[in-house]
């Protein structure tokens, strides 16, 4: 069956199950009501003053009693310093569990020590936002087992909510925590700033093991995942990399190409009808996405303009524009560098969310739905505007879908910035490789040769021009990019199906097939 | 004409592409040896392109390396003339 962007969509994945073809952004998402009668999470009594304490992730796991076939879910707060997941997978390993099903919120760099396990069989499954490296590599040259899927953010949360994801096992790192596991990411040696993502392991996973390597005298506080979700608790020396884990501050790319693109994208925004008092705001944390807030911190100052609040994947520069009064709050289901954590940890207006309220999209307070302004990058983007940010260009998964599809059909104003071409590879496709985020739901793309329009946004478009903004037919861009780079040779490809692109209302908005030439 | 000398011209920054040239004996013909990050997407246009240049400067006994990062086509072409230019000592340059 073919879904609404014309994708052919099996009607069932061994292994996986039946599958519904994507619609249309909004459609099944308004029209259906979703159930919650499959989730994971058990009520398990514990007798007064007995302990959960365990002397070691081991001791802690045996006595979740794993089983072949089981689902284990971990967070990725960590990044790329993550040691939390390695660490549970060998001693599972160890115990002889194999047939797992592994759900983290998403893959980093981090984890590239998976590799053998899915090579050996004793991963066939992964659920994941992002999957990078020589993980996202093996994956496209179809070792694992079953497809993996890839879902978004608040897609992640709804899988759990109607049992797509049924979690066995939830080991959950926090930078601090006590013995009852009242933990944290916003204090500690390790702080790593919020548990958004955690915090739904723990409220439905069927085992929830807390591991900290900053045990503290009872009670934890302030604490993100609280007491009566925890079944065990474990001290170990160490969660990962502290260096990796969070550092220093996020500085703004000195890249001209990105700057420039962010100039011109804050200006989209200025002109957009949307930048005024109580205006709502995210913005990524990679180069040019980035740069987009200090080009429009400098706008909001010039202008005194004061935003309402911020969302996301939160840096040391949102907190700098928080604290500069430029937005009355912060919302944060991710933080990026160390001096977020301390910002959660002391400021009332550094809110800690879950992401079932940052962009679950089905329940009925998704916080991407009240979103004016949301700047997001691309790996690729094609004349239609859908975008591209799991697949590379050889066509091998080495991205993530995050809250991407989430924030662009949320936001009033989603623009995507990216350069025309990157290392000689063009950016502006006739079809991207792999649709994450479709073009419905994108509204301008920003490119250092100019700014596209959606073609159902001709208001839009008309007050850019009128800004002097340079607009451009998306084609014509293409055109003229193409005829500088070349077209690049076709992407060496197979029948089999590796992974499956999951929108955030749970349908399947794009395959992702293996990729024959790469080693 | 012939390389005498080795040579090189271009950097190894994203976008630009590292051409060096080794002399060869007479008549031991033209080995291009090519690497590049786009390799998969653009190894044809990269020989096509370096042969052309080597074409056009009558270049038939020659090694050349070329280390690629994504230049576009008239960076590769100015590259690899620069490189050839050097070699021939018919133009100063960074060796």
């Amino acid at each position: 069956m073919k879904n609404a962007l014309g994708v052919e969509i099996p009607e069932y994945i061994e292994g996986i199950g039946e599958l519904k073809p994507y619609q249309g952004v909004w459609k099944s998402i308004i029209e259906d009501e979703v159930p919650c009668t499959n989730i994971s999470r058990t009520l398990k009594a514990k007798k007064a003053h007995t302990s959960k304490f365990c002397s070691s992730l081991e001791e802690a796991i045996k006595k979740c009693k794993p089983f072949d076939g089981m689902t284990v879910t971990c967070h990725h707060h960590l990044r790329g310093g993550d040691g939390v997941l390695m660490q549970t997978i060998e001693i599972l390993d160890k115990m002889g569990i194999k047939d797992i099903t592994l759900a983290s919120s998403s893959l980093t760099s981090a984890h590239d020590g998976l590799v053998p396990y899915v090579e050996s069989g004793m991963i066939t499954k992964i659920f994941s936002s992002g999957i990078r490296g020589r993980l996202g590599e093996i994956i496209s040259m179809g070792k694992l087992k079953h497809p993996a899927i890839i879902h978004s953010h608040g897609g992640r949360v709804r899988d759990f909510l109607t049992g797509r994801i049924k979690p066995d096992l939830s080991v959950l790192a926090a930078s601090a925590a006590d013995e009852e596991g009242n933990s944290t990411g916003s204090h500690g040696p390790s702080a790593f700033g919020s548990m958004g993502y955690a915090d739904i392991d723990a409220r439905y996973s069927k085992n929830v093991i807390i591991v900290t390597d900053n045990m503290v005298e009872y009670p934890c506080v302030p604490s993100t995942v609280r007491q009566h979700f925890v079944d065990y608790v474990v001290k170990v020396d160490s969660i990962g990399d502290a260096s990796k884990i969070a550092s220093g501050t996020t500085r703004i790319t000195s890249s001209p190409m990105d700057l420039r693109i962010a100039r011109i994208a804050a200006t989209v925004i200025e002109h957009s009808g949307l930048f005024k008092n109580g205006m709502s705001f995210q913005v990524g944390a990679g180069g040019a996405s980035l740069a987009v807030a200090k080009f429009l911190r400098e706008d909001m100052k010039r202008k005194s303009i004061q935003g309402s609040f911020m969302i996301g994947g939160v840096t040391s520069y949102g907190v700098d524009m928080l604290e500069e009064g430029l937005f009355k709050a912060i919302f944060d289901v991710q933080s990026f560098d160390a001096a977020v954590s301390t910002s959660v940890l002391n400021n009332p207006k550094h809110v800690e969310i879950t992401c079932d309220q940052y962009a679950n999209p089905n329940n009925c307070g998704a916080m991407t739905n009240k979103l004016d302004v949301v700047v997001l990058g691309a790996l690729e983007v094609d004349v239609d505007f859908n975008v591209n940010v799991i697949t590379g260009s050889s066509g091998e998964i080495r991205g993530a879908s995050g809250g991407h599809s989430d924030t662009a059909s949320g936001a009033n104003l989603s623009v995507i910035v990216c350069p025309s071409f990157r290392g000689r590879l063009p950016i502006i496709m006739d079809r991207v490789h792999t649709i994450v985020t479709p073009g419905e739901s994108v509204d301008v793309v920003v490119t250092e040769r100019g700014v596209c329009v959606n073609p159902a946004k001709p208001n839009l478009a008309a007050a850019l021009k009128k800004a002097g903004l340079k607009v451009l037919d998306i084609k014509d861009l293409k055109k003229e990019v193409d005829s500088m780079t070349g077209i690049p040779a076709e992407k060496k490809l197979g029948d089999k199906i590796v992974a499956l692109v999951e929108y955030r209302d749970g349908t399947i908005i794009d395959v992702i097939k293996n990729v024959t030439n790469l080693e | 004409m012939t390389p005498k000398f080795k040579a090189q011209a271009g950097t190894f920054e994203s976008s630009d592409i590292m051409v060096l040239i080794e002399p060869v004996a007479e008549g031991s013909g033209r080995q291009v040896d090519i690497s590049s990050t786009v390799m998969l997407q653009f190894e044809e246009d990269l020989k096509v392109c370096i042969n052309q240049v080597l074409d056009v400067m009558e270049i038939e006994n020659v090694h050349l390396i070329a280390k690629d990062k994504g230049a576009l086509t008239p960076t590769i072409k100015a590259r690899v003339e620069t490189a050839v230019k050097r070699s021939l000592g018919i133009q100063e340059g960074t060796l």
